[in-house]
Parts: C-alpha cells; structure tokens; sequence
C-alpha cells in the first residue's frame, strides 16, 4: 500500500517537476506511437475496406485467416523478425535503422497493421451486401465505394483504431529488441518501466505506469468524443 | 415515349456457377417507356436489371445501351446515366438532405440549395430534410431512396420491387412519382414488381420472365386483356402458383 502511494506522489512529483528524461521518454512514446498508427491507419484502412469490399474471392479463404492471425501475433516474434530485418546481415541492414526509433515504429506499424485491417474489414463487411451495389448503381467508382463505406464505416473504423493505439502504446517486447532502451535514444515509457522493476525502482515504475495510463486514456477520450461526434443520432 | 431502343438485349445469357439464370434471345427497351417485368422469384428479373446497370456483365450475348455496345470498357458517363432502387431503401447513414446530396457529389457537383429543395418538396420529404435517415419509416425512407436516385437525372431508372415493404398509401405516393418523373423529364423506366395491379396501373409495356426467359412483351392493356402465350394469360388469372 506504501509502495503504491509512493508510486503516486512520485508520479506526481515526476508530472509536475518537468524533469527533462522524463518529458524526452513521453515526447518519444508519443512520437513513435503516433507515426506507427499513422502508417497502420494509412496502409491499413484501404486494404481492409478492400477486402471487405471483395466478398468472396479466390484465395479470400487463407488471406482472411491469416489476416486474423496477424490481430493476434506475439509482439515478441515481431520484434524478432524485424530485429533479423534491420541487422547486418539482415535484408533490410542498409538501412542501419536498427536501435533508431524508425525500427520502433516499424515493428509497431507491423504489430497494428493487421488490427486495422482485420477489424475494417469486419466493419465493411457488416453492412446490407447490396449496399456496394447500391453505391455504385448511384454512380460510385471504386475509391469512391471504398470511401463511402469507409465512412458508413465509422464506428467499426474507430474501433479499429483504438484497438491499433492500444497495441502500440502499451507494447514492450517488440520495441525492446529493436529499439534497446537506449537512454536519450530509443526509451519509451514501456521499456522504461521493465528497465526501473529490474532495478527494484518500483515506485518510479509505477508511476511511469501511471503517466502511462493516463496518456492512454487521454487519447481514448479524445477518440471517443471523434467517435460520438460521426455516430448517428 | 418512343419506339427508339435505349437497350437492346440479343441473345443474352447469364450463367451462374453453371446455372442459367437468364437467357434472352431478344429485349427491347423503348426510349421514354415504363417497362414492367413480371414474373415468380427466381425468373431473373433481378439479374436483367443488374446487367442493364451494368453492375453485373452478361456471360454471352450483346446488350446495347443507346446504341453503345455495353463492355467492361464502358465510359463512367455513360454508366451513369443509369441507376437502380433496390427493395430496400439502403440509405446513407446521414441526414436526407445528405442522401440527396450523394449522387450529385460523386459527379463532382454541388445541389444548388433551391434544386435540392425542390426536390424535397416534390417528394414529400421537405419536412424531414435534416432528420437522420436511420429514423425514418419505411416508407419515408424509400421516397429518400427513390429522391437520391431521380436528383441525378438519370436517363434510366431501374426500379426493383419498389414498394414490396411499403403499405397501400406509400405505395401510391411512389407511383405517383415514377409516373410524373417518366412524363415530366420523359426518363425510361424499368419497374420489377410481384405486384400485377402496379404493372397495370403504371407500365406503357409489361414483359413475362419464366425461368430467366422472356415468355411475352406486349402493351400493358394487351398482356393482361389479350395475351398471346398461355402462361401469360395463365399468370394474368392468377392460376399459376409461384
């Protein structure tokens, strides 16, 4: 109970002192969690309205499945893959990107990519299937009909996008083995607190969990207020 | 009216998954004309009308469209001059003014206020212009339906069981305005109903499909007071069973 309360006043004492790691630490979570969303949503949502758009077409059997068992992939094993990517030797070892914040981003956008289009897709899918008909009887070419049900969309997209700004900000394994937790360079508020429990720093990790926390529900808020503001009334 | 082709179907055959589902050898449209087609579930009614809205293409044969050969390669314009009202009214989930607005935008055009409003207002709807199209009632919301597909002026209008959920007075409401549309801007309708009366009531022609075949054409007054096939006269007496 000590430990917890401790965790809040240092919380507190963290928030209100502006120490500069720590604003560095948020400033990057934020920055990282924010451009790999962005390319998740980017890449994400055409090919999920896509998809959802096709209905059953040839290989739609494995491609959906897959697509499915990319919402559930270990944070982990993607770290490892894109790790193996970006190394030396890697396909990708040009590139030199591996403990840069870029290979953050890249493991996360990888992590949300198949959240965003798995969820779009369902969204897409969800509507009257003469609906596309109707679209494009009314004159709708195809990025047109994709939009539209995009739009018609909303609630199943913003769905999508919360569950895609949840994985990101809240994972640790991915970003860990890219990323290396470098002080200065590639700490974010995650790894951050992995690297204060090791060091028995459990208030300090606790209140970096708490700012945390809050940052999450900040933004769910803001989501949420997006969200009602397109829901039909 | 006009005896002049806005489509002109020649041996045309839809095959799905190796069934037939249409097989015409001969069907034409008439520029201006309200084409009625008639028939039990499973005729292909819906499927025509697909492949004359271009949403589907024929599996052999040639449609025509205003003496175009219709082909994958169909110019946009062209396909729009096209549109369908399904059975259900499968509105945007927006405001009906928004509806209305749908069509016109996708041409990258803007309703001048005073067109939209008389568009409103000559289908009923000026009351519930900013109410959200999930609060409608049926009814309503098929004259919504009905309102966003006549705003952009289409050539053809495609009608398939218009009014199947709507009751008798709505029904009328619906009619009415297919009917002032084809006399006002002389646009070409295609109506699909199970209804014969509304055939009766509205169509200049009324046309049998059979198990995706075209049994008879004729003027509305011949097919039901003096049909050549009997099938025709048998579905007209209501003796066929479907």
């Amino acid at each position: 109970m000590q430990t917890l309360l401790d965790a809040f006043l240092n919380a507190f004492q963290l928030l209100t002192s502006g120490d500069p790691e720590l604003l560095a630490i948020v400033g990057l979570t934020l920055r990282v969690t924010g451009i790999a969303l962005l390319l998740a949503l980017l890449l994400g949502l055409p090919v999920g309205a896509l998809l959802g758009l096709m209905g059953r077409f040839p290989g739609g059997g494995c491609v959906i499945p897959l697509i499915y068992t990319g919402m559930g992939l270990p944070p982990v094993v993607v770290g490892l893959f894109v790790y193996l990517l970006l190394s030396n030797q890697g396909p990708l070892g040009e590139l030199d990107w591996l403990f840069t914040p870029s290979a953050m981003v890249l493991a996360q956008m990888i992590i949300a990519w198949p959240l965003v289009v798995g969820l779009t897709l369902t969204a897409v899918q969800s509507h009257d299937p003469l609906l596309p008909l109707q679209l494009r009887s009314l004159g709708a070419t195809r990025w047109q009909l994709a939009r539209t049900m995009l739009l018609e969309s909303k609630l199943g997209v913003f769905a999508a996008i919360v569950a895609a700004f949840g994985s990101i900000i809240s994972e640790v394994g991915a970003v860990m083995l890219v990323g290396g937790n470098i002080r200065g360079e590639t700490r974010v508020l995650t790894t951050a607190i992995v690297l204060e429990t090791r060091k028995g720093q459990f208030a300090l990790a606790i209140a970096l969990g708490i700012i945390l926390l809050l940052l999450s529900l900040l933004a769910n808020l803001a989501l949420y207020r997006l969200q009602q503001r397109g829901a039909p009334r | 009216m006009s005896n002049q082709p806005i489509f002109a179907l020649n041996q045309v055959k839809k095959v799905y998954d190796g069934r037939t589902v249409l097989n015409l050898a001969e069907l034409t449209v008439h520029r201006g004309e309200i084409l009625a087609l008639v028939g039990p579930s499973g005729a292909g009614k819906s499927t025509l009308l697909r492949l004359l809205n271009f949403l589907e293409p024929a599996s052999r044969g040639t449609v025509r469209f205003d003496g175009e050969m219709v082909t994958a390669d169909l110019d946009l314009a062209q396909r729009r001059r096209v549109t369908t009202v399904f059975q259900r009214p499968l509105l945007l989930q927006r405001s009906v003014r928004a509806n209305l607005r749908y069509g016109p935008g996708l041409r990258g055009q803007k309703l001048p206020p005073a067109v939209e409003d008389e568009w409103l207002e000559r289908l009923g709807l000026m009351p519930l212009a900013d109410q959200a199209a999930p609060k409608l009632s049926a009814g309503e919301a098929q004259r919504v339906a009905l309102a966003r597909a006549l705003v952009t002026q289409p050539d053809v209008l495609l009608l398939d069981e218009p009014t199947a959920n709507l009751d008798p007075s709505n029904v009328r409401i619906i009619e009415s305005i297919i009917e002032a549309e084809n006399q006002r801007s002389g646009m070409t309708v295609v109506l699909v109903t199970h209804n014969i009366f509304q055939a009766r009531r509205i169509a200049h022609r009324t046309a049998l499909l059979w198990a995706g075949e075209l049994i008879e054409v004729a003027e509305t007054e011949q097919f039901f007071n003096r049909p050549v096939r009997e099938e025709t006269a048998a579905f007209v007496r209501g003796d066929t069973v479907y």
